[in-house]
């Protein structure tokens, strides 16, 4: 009985810490709901994972039951809510996809990547032009994108992966610009600072996806998709060998891991992804110009994979999504939310430096050991 | 009388040091062969050129028939070259058991397909992998800490972590650079008697090592070098009356009054 007093205590302070955080962008109504729609919900799920079905009690491991609520919650989101905010999970999860790709070459393989933002705009424009000049539709476009992006990272890596560190962080800057600079000056192909507009939805089975709540679960399946696959690729030799390097590259070689043809396999898997995000965003926005792919939209994304915590696959998640929710959230304080999200960034390298899910576990395992062995040594 | 390794003239020039100058020598297969010398005699850029992390200047290195010089360290491993190093280099932020995965790279062969699909092919691949890899960790005692990061072991640990993951690339030669440094006497006769089981599986080993108990213990041939000259090689009883030996590690004066 006062375990679950003391579990009922620990929910309602959650709640009431998260909703003393909204109060100020969403008033006293909003916090009250947020307040109980937090603790309802948390109590109905250590219930139901208590639920035994005939006798038979559910025998789903605890993480399971996370990933099937989060998946139920997912799926039934557009239902509920305005298109304001359905518009902001699609973007969520083309961010999502863009920083798990980056995740793998600066995260896994650690190599600073600055020009990211160039595949997702290559991906991008190949989609739009294959779309607006040759009239293909977004699923016979879709392997061209991913072809072009992922053949730009490629020819991108040759050269740079004779670099290292600032230096390979120069090169790939270099490429981002590069490739702006093309966008927005050929303007016979590319309509230059204006853009492209009128580019098509994808349409599945006869059925258009340019409604909301329908493109909403075309990028969420996506986003499945592609965490699935990194976290398999991740979990497999390859995975290991990115980390290797990472962590020593000489190391590695004398591993027998082929430093310069993984390198140049992160440097593409990433732009894969990321020219898929660049097609799934053209046809959301139906419009793009290189405005979209500045070099701040680079610093973005790795922003977000940093807050997140390199290397961690569900951290940059994380990070991805409240570096796109929380600006819309705080527009409530217009001139101010800018300020406050670096403010946020600065806290961030002060108290968590390995992000919010980088290397913590490493770090206390390590330090228990550490005790231990100077118990021993007593 | 088979040679598995044999070293002709190996030069290495860093600029106006002569790291290395001319050194010749030969391993018989299954023996195990030290290194010895003075701080910066040349003896890890030996091992540097042997395992492709430099390029010798000159010099030929031969494993068996095949000429090595010049290829990279990748390639070296494949043909059964494996070593650690003097500053340990484990991957720090990576569990102990995939530290010795990563070291079994060239021997799984999964492609990106089956890793994506993960069929029944590839999860018994992995799994084979993890099995062999938890063996090794068994020849040096570490499989009760194999999930936890590297980072977390202590010093003799993540020495002997090196040679697991050395030894999960299946190599023919086992080059072990200073194995024992910063070791208690305990530790070191452990690890000494490590080396002589892995003798026993038919490992060749070559070793660097300050320890004159373990070098004159367990070492079939010496080789000294003082700044990268060979200036002796033989058994250790021959080594350690040599005059030119005593000069280089003492210095002439000690030569006289002995």
């Amino acid at each position: 009985m006062s375990y679950s007093l003391k579990a009922f205590r620990g929910i309602m302070l959650v709640a009431l810490w998260f909703s003393l955080l909204f109060l100020p962008f969403k008033g006293p109504l909003g916090a009250i709901i947020l307040f109980a729609s937090i603790v309802v919900s948390i109590s109905l799920f250590r219930a139901l994972r208590r639920v035994r079905f005939r006798g038979i009690k559910l025998s789903l491991p605890y993480s399971r039951y996370y990933t099937l609520f989060l998946l139920i919650f997912l799926f039934l989101f557009p239902l509920f809510v305005k298109d304001y905010y359905l518009d902001v999970a699609i973007l969520s999860c083309i961010y999502v996809i863009l920083t798990l790709g980056l995740n793998v070459v600066v995260g896994f393989t650690g190599l600073l990547n600055l020009g990211f933002v160039a595949f997702y705009a290559i991906g991008a424009y190949t989609y739009a032009l294959l779309n607006l000049k040759l009239g293909l539709g977004f699923w016979q476009s879709l392997p061209f994108c991913l072809m072009a992006s992922t053949i730009a990272g490629f020819v991108l890596a040759i050269p740079a992966l004779r670099l290292r560190g600032d230096y390979l962080a120069i090169v790939t800057l270099g490429f981002g610009e590069i490739t702006r600079l093309i966008l927005n000056n050929w303007d016979s192909l590319t309509g230059g600072p204006n853009g492209l507009t009128g580019i098509s939805s994808p349409v599945i089975f006869g059925l258009s996806l340019g409604r909301l709540n329908r493109y909403y679960y075309l990028v969420l399946f996506v986003v499945i998709i592609c965490y699935i696959i990194i976290k398999r690729v991740r979990e497999s030799k390859i995975g290991r060998a990115w980390l290797a390097i990472r962590e020593d590259e000489i190391s590695a070689g004398s591993m027998g891991v082929n430093v310069t043809l993984y390198k140049l396999y992160a440097f593409s898997f990433g732009a894969f992804w990321a020219g898929l995000a660049g097609a799934l965003f053209a046809a959301k926005m139906q419009f793009i110009s290189p405005e979209s792919f500045t070099f701040i939209e680079s610093v973005l994304i790795l922003c977000m994979v940093i807050l997140g915590g390199l290397g961690s696959i569900e951290g940059v998640i994380i990070g991805a999504l409240i570096l796109v929710i929380l600006p819309e959230v705080l527009r409530g304080v217009q001139n101010y939310r800018m300020l406050a999200l670096g403010i946020g960034l600065i806290l961030m390298m002060i108290f968590r430096p390995h992000g919010i899910f980088g290397s913590t576990m490493i770090k206390k395992a390590s330090e228990k050991i550490r005790v231990s062995e100077g118990a021993n040594r007593i | 009388m088979t040679y598995i390794l044999e070293v002709r003239e190996l030069t290495k020039h860093f600029g106006g040091l002569r790291a290395l100058e001319e050194v010749s020598f030969k391993v018989r297969e299954g023996s195990i062969i030290s290194i010895i010398g003075p701080n910066g005699a040349g003896k890890t850029t030996l091992f540097n050129c042997l395992t492709g992390i430099t390029r010798p200047t000159r010099g030929h290195i031969h494993l068996g028939e095949r000429e090595l010089t010049g290829l990279p360290p990748h390639e070296i491993v494949r043909c059964g070259i494996a070593r650690t190093f003097q500053n340990i280099r484990v991957f720090k932020e990576m569990t102990v058991l995939e530290n010795v995965m990563v070291g079994e790279h060239i021997h799984i062969k999964t492609g990106l397909f089956q890793t994506i699909i993960r069929n029944s092919v590839f999860r018994s691949k992995e799994r084979e992998a993890m099995d062999k890899a938890m063996e090794y960790l068994g020849l040096v005692g570490l499989e009760e800490k194999a999930f936890i990061p590297a980072i977390s072991l202590p010093y003799g640990d993540q020495k002997r972590l090196e040679i697991a993951r050395a030894l999960a690339t299946e190599p023919s030669i086992l080059l072990l650079d200073e194995p024992t440094a910063g070791m208690n006497p305990q530790e070191t006769s452990e690890v000494m008697e490590m080396i002589l089981r892995l003798q026993r599986f038919g490992k060749t080993i070559i070793l660097i090592e300050h320890d004159m108990k373990v070098v004159m213990g367990i070492s079939e041939t010496i080789v000294v070098l003082d700044h990268g000259v060979k200036i002796a090689e033989g058994p250790p009883d021959d080594v350690r009356r040599d005059p030119l030996v005593i000069e280089a590690y003492l210095g002439r004066e000690s030569l006289v009054e002995a």
